[in-house]
């Protein structure tokens, strides 16, 4: 079982790596979001040192969701999925490979990147560490929390924009907690730790809970 | 080991698609489903690979201690081929290898190439599936049945968009499946090459 556990990982790298598209779509995504915030909010250095985390945070959000409608929609769309659901291997564990190599050629690019564009944010080397690790620890509640809603939409032609709606609203815990985290210190005395431990414990609930919800959306959806 | 289906009943969009069927597969025998299109023959393969819930009636695996569900026994090669267009066929091949490998599947289970090589594509192995013709991609999803053993084979439409020489190499390779003791239940509008096949029949 664990092998065609580890067969289902490489297989989703190497169509990551050979379909392209994916990881660089995001970054330029990314890249344009965050860029697109100052000339909204204007040139004043303080303002964006203050709203900077929150703004990456939003930016990677955003950016995560992109692309993750083909999660399953993909191999729902070749028949892959169907033979998935004949195999030994329990579907939610096949949930969580899938959402851990997405999480690897998505969103790990994206917490990497961050710091850079955080620079251009007037962000200072401590507001950049701790924005950059809460992105590491979020962006696995992002990756999931946004599978369940590509389970639920995985039969529907044009279900990304559903998918958004449907996945948005239950991000915000995610973001507030994130964007606390990162924010943390900087104006407000609101300590790292606390929202940053709050944050791990979102992604973590997400990664014991999403694949179930997923994999029964999966299952009951697909007809 | 005996597949039996019992009494089943399928719904699909509310309208009874299967109602009342009934029948029973011994080691090496085949089934041949035929009916009008919407019949339901499709239908009856997505539920015996557990794709699709039964309203009624039971699916069960006869002769084997605590048998798994019939899914698991089962190869299911449906309309679309479950290979991505990125990958090669022997990369397609050899993930399917590894996920469908089934505890109770006996028999060999063949390398990739030399299950492409059954259906003489080996010089296509290295090759993404994307710039294969619909037979090739066709019989690289046929070539699925070889890489991991499992006892029943699902087939819907098996010779669509395959040529004269790969129809007579699926037919031989169905014939030493059941040689070995496998079953077969495969639908379809054209003849198949399985004289002691038994008939189903589906009326809309």
């Amino acid at each position: 079982m664990r092998s065609a556990l580890a067969a289902l990982f490489w297989r989703e790298l190497g169509i990551a790596r050979r379909s392209g598209g994916g990881t660089s779509t995001g970054l330029v995504f990314f890249l344009v979001l965050a860029a697109i915030f100052p000339f909204a909010v204007g040139p004043d250095l303080n303002l964006l040192a203050r709203i900077g985390p929150a703004i990456l945070w939003i930016a990677t959000l955003l950016s995560t969701l992109l692309g993750l409608d083909r999660l399953f929609q993909a191999d729902h769309e070749d028949g892959s999925l169907d033979l998935m659901l004949t195999s030994e291997t329990p579907l939610e564990l096949i949930v969580l490979v899938k959402c851990a190599a997405h999480w690897l050629t998505t969103a790990l690019p994206l917490v990497v990147i961050a710091p850079l564009f955080g620079l251009a944010l007037a962000q200072e080397a401590p507001a950049l560490g701790r924005v950059t690790l809460s992105l590491f620890a979020g962006t696995p509640a992002l990756t999931l929390i946004g599978a369940v809603g590509a389970a639920v939409t995985v039969s529907l032609r044009r279900g990304g924009l559903l998918m958004a709606v449907l996945v948005l609203p239950l991000t915000i815990p995610v973001l507030i907690f994130g964007v606390s985290a990162a924010g943390a210190g900087a104006a407000d005395p609101v300590p790292f730790a606390a929202p940053f431990a709050i944050l791990c414990a979102l992604s973590l609930a997400a990664i014991a809970g999403a694949p179930f919800a997923a994999a029964a959306a999966l299952r009951y959806g697909g007809e | 080991m005996r597949l039996e289906v019992r009494d089943i009943r399928v719904e699909r969009g509310g309208r009874r698609v299967l109602d009342g069927l009934s029948f029973a597969l011994a080691p090496g025998e085949a089934l041949i489903v035929t009916g009008p299109n919407g019949a339901g023959k499709s239908t009856l393969l997505r539920v015996l690979a557990g794709l699709l819930p039964l309203k009624q009636g039971r699916i069960a695996i006869g002769g084997a201690e605590d048998p798994p569900p019939c899914a698991e026994l089962a190869h299911y090669v449906g309309h679309a081929d479950g290979n991505k267009a990125s990958l090669t066929a022997a990369e397609n091949l050899s993930f399917w290898a590894a996920m469908l490998r089934s505890r109770q599947g006996r028999g060999t289970s063949l390398p990739p190439a030399e299950a492409l090589a059954a259906f003489a594509l080996a010089h296509a192995s290295d090759l993404p599936v994307a710039v294969l013709s619909a037979g090739q991609k066709r019989r690289v999803a046929l070539a699925r049945l070889l890489v991991a053993p499992r006892p029943i084979w699902l087939l819907d439409e098996p010779l669509n968009a395959l040529d004269a020489a790969s129809q007579a190499r699926l037919s031989h390779l169905m014939h030493a499946h059941l040689g070995q003791g496998g079953m077969i239940v495969a639908a379809t509008h054209s003849a198949l090459d399985l004289p002691n096949a038994r008939q189903l029949t589906l009326r809309q």
